[in-house]
C-alpha cells in the first residue's frame, strides 16, 4: 500500500500504476454532477465574479495537485459543525464530459470515484500527471470513518449531495484504476468481458 | 396512522442500515470463491466490513439511500391517501435522522426538497390484501443501480434475440455487459417479461422482493434464472467491475401478459447493497423482517 499525502506532487502520481492500492491523507473536495456543471460554466467557460470568484480562489487553493472526490454524502449537523455519516463514491462516468477540463484547469493530482471514466479523462490524466482512484462503491460507513473533519461546505444551495464539501481525510482507501501512463483497468475488463459475451451468444467478433 | 408512521420509520432505518441476511450470505459466498489476497477478495472484504459497521452503528450502508419504493398490501377498503401521508412523514423523519440522504430533486429547478418527498415520491405500489393486515415491503434503490436498468423490445436482430426465453437471455446478458461495475456489482437482476412498458418495468422491480434462495415455481423461468446467473458470472466483470468471479448474486424473473404486437423485457438492477425489508402489522402485532 502506498501512502499519499495531499497535495501530491506530479512525480509521485506519474509513478503510480494501475492496480496499486493507495491510502490518502489530507484535504479533498467532494464534487459531483451539479458541482462539475457549475465549475465548467462559471470558472472555465465563464469569468467568475463576486462570491463565485471567492469560491474559485478557495477551490484553487485546495485543488492544485489536490483531489476531487465524486461523492454525495450523508452529513449530520452537529453543535459546532458537520460530521460525515456515510460517504461512498458515486458513479464517475457522468462527469466524463467535464473532468478533463477540470483536471487541466486546477491541475488535479487525483480524481476519486467508482466505475472508471472515459478516454477524455484518461488523456487529461496523462497530460497533467493525474490518476483516477477507485473507491469501493456502497462502502459508505466504512469510508466515512476515514473522514476526520469537515473543513467547510460551499454551494450548500445545490443540496446536500451536490454541494462542495471540503474534508480532511486520514487513511482513505482506494485503488489506482487509471494511471498517468494511459492505462485503464476498466478498458481491459470491458474488452475481456465483451469477448466472453460474444462467445457465449455465438456472435461473430 | 400515527402508529404506522412510527413503524415505517423503523422499516426505513432497518432497510438503510441492516442488509438482509440472504444478501450478506451471498456476498460471503462470493468472497470465498475468490483467491485470498486478490483484488475482488479485497473489495468484498471491504463491502462485508462496511455491512457490519453500518449494522452496528445504525448508519446507512450506502450514502445513496436511493428512492423509497413501497409495495403495500392493505386491508380491503383502507385509505391509500392516509398511508401515503404516513409514509411521507416517516421519510421526512428518517431524513432528519440521517437514515436517508435527501434525494428528491426537481428536474427543472434543480431544487432538492430536503425530505425525500415530492412529486411522485416516495413510490407506491398498492395491492389489496387480507382483512386486518398491512404488509409493507420497502426497497431502497440507489441511482447508480437504477441508471443501469434497461428495457428491450424483442426481436433484437443485432443480438439474434427472438421473441422467446432465449431472446430474453440474450438481451439480459447484453445489459449486464453494458452495466459493467457501474450499478455496484455484484447485483441482483430483476427481470420483467411481457406487459406494457411501464408494467414490464414494475414487474422487474417487484422481482427484487424475492429472497435469493427461493426457486421460481415455473420450471422454464427457473432454468432461465439459473442459466443467466451462470453466464453473467462467466463474463468476469466482478465486484465493482474490477474483475472477479461474481458479477451477479441472483436472477429473479416474472411474467405478465403482453399485447400481441409487443414483447418487452425489462431489467431492474439491484446493487450489492440490496436494501429490502418488510413490515407486517396484523392482529398478532408488528413484525419487521
Amino acid at each position: 500500500m502506498r501512502e499519499l499525502t495531499i497535495p501530491v506532487d506530479e512525480a509521485t502520481t506519474r509513478a503510480l500504476e494501475v492496480g496499486e492500492v493507495v491510502s490518502l491523507s489530507g484535504a479533498m473536495v467532494t464534487a459531483r454532477d451539479a458541482a462539475h456543471k457549475y465549475m465548467i460554466e462559471t470558472f472555465i467557460e465563464g469569468t467568475p465574479a463576486g462570491e463565485d470568484a471567492a469560491l474559485h480562489e478557495i477551490l484553487k487553493g485546495h485543488l492544485e495537485r489536490g483531489v476531487v472526490y465524486h461523492c454525495g454524502p450523508v452529513v449530520a449537523r452537529e453543535k459546532d459543525g458537520w460530521r460525515f455519516v456515510a460517504a461512498g463514491p458515486t458513479t464517475s462516468i457522468r462527469e466524463e464530459p467535464y473532468e478533463g477540463r477540470v483536471i487541466a484547469h486546477f491541475g488535479l493530482a487525483g480524481v476519486i470515484g467508482k466505475g472508471g471514466m472515459g478516454a477524455g479523462t484518461l488523456a487529461a490524466c496523462r497530460e497533467h500527471g493525474c490518476v483516477y482512484l477507485h473507491a469501493v462503491g456502497g462502502a459508505a460507513t466504512f469510508i466515512a470513518d476515514s473522514v476526520k473533519e469537515v473543513l467547510a461546505v460551499h454551494r450548500e444551495d445545490l443540496g446536500t449531495p451536490e454541494a462542495f464539501w471540503v474534508i480532511r481525510v486520514e487513511g482513505f482507501p482506494a485503488v489506482v484504476t487509471m494511471d498517468a501512463k494511459g492505462n485503464s483497468l476498466h478498458d481491459g475488463i470491458r474488452d475481456a468481458s465483451t469477448a466472453v459475451f460474444r462467445q457465449v451468444l455465438g456472435l461473430s467478433s | 396512522m400515527d402508529e404506522m408512521t412510527g413503524h415505517l420509520l423503523e422499516l426505513i432505518r432497518l432497510a438503510s442500515t441492516d442488509l438482509p441476511a440472504d444478501i450478506e450470505d451471498a456476498l460471503k459466498a462470493a468472497r470465498d470463491k475468490e483467491d485470498p489476497g486478490s483484488r475482488p477478495a479485497a473489495v468484498l472484504d471491504t463491502i462485508l466490513e462496511n455491512v457490519r459497521m453500518a449494522r452496528t452503528r445504525s448508519t446507512p450502508i450506502c450514502q445513496d439511500t436511493g428512492l423509497l419504493n413501497f409495495f403495500v398490501k392493505h386491508p380491503p377498503g383502507a385509505s391509500h391517501g392516509e398511508f401515503v401521508e404516513a409514509a411521507g412523514k416517516a421519510a421526512a423523519q428518517a431524513t432528519e435522522k440521517n437514515y436517508l440522504r435527501p434525494n428528491a430533486v426537481h428536474p427543472v429547478t434543480g431544487k432538492n426538497t430536503g425530505d425525500n418527498t415530492g412529486e411522485g415520491l416516495p413510490i407506491f405500489y398498492f395491492e389489496e390484501g387480507d382483512p386486518g393486515a398491512w404488509e409493507v415491503s420497502l426497497l431502497l434503490k440507489g441511482g447508480g443501480s437504477e441508471n443501469v436498468g434497461a428495457q428491450f423490445k424483442l426481436p433484437d436482430p443485432s443480438l439474434q434475440a427472438g421473441r422467446d426465453l432465449d431472446g430474453v437471455r440474450r438481451v439480459m446478458l447484453q445489459a449486464v455487459l453494458q452495466a459493467q461495475g457501474l450499478g455496484c456489482a455484484p447485483g441482483v437482476l430483476g427481470v420483467g417479461i411481457g406487459g406494457d412498458r411501464a408494467g414490464s418495468m414494475a414487474l422487474a422491480k417487484k422481482q427484487l422482493l424475492r429472497p435469493l434462495p427461493d426457486r421460481n415455481p415455473d420450471p422454464e423461468l427457473a432454468s432461465l434464472e439459473a442459466g443467466l446467473l451462470e453466464e453473467a458470472n462467466r463474463m468476469g466483470i466482478g465486484p465493482m467491475g474490477l474483475g472477479g468471479r461474481t458479477t451477479v448474486l441472483g436472477v429473479k424473473a416474472g411474467v405478465g401478459h403482453r399485447h400481441p404486437a409487443s414483447y418487452f423485457v425489462s431489467l431492474a438492477y439491484f446493487c450489492w447493497a440490496a436494501r429490502r425489508r418488510r413490515l407486517v402489522v396484523n392482529e398478532e402485532g408488528v413484525t419487521l423482517a
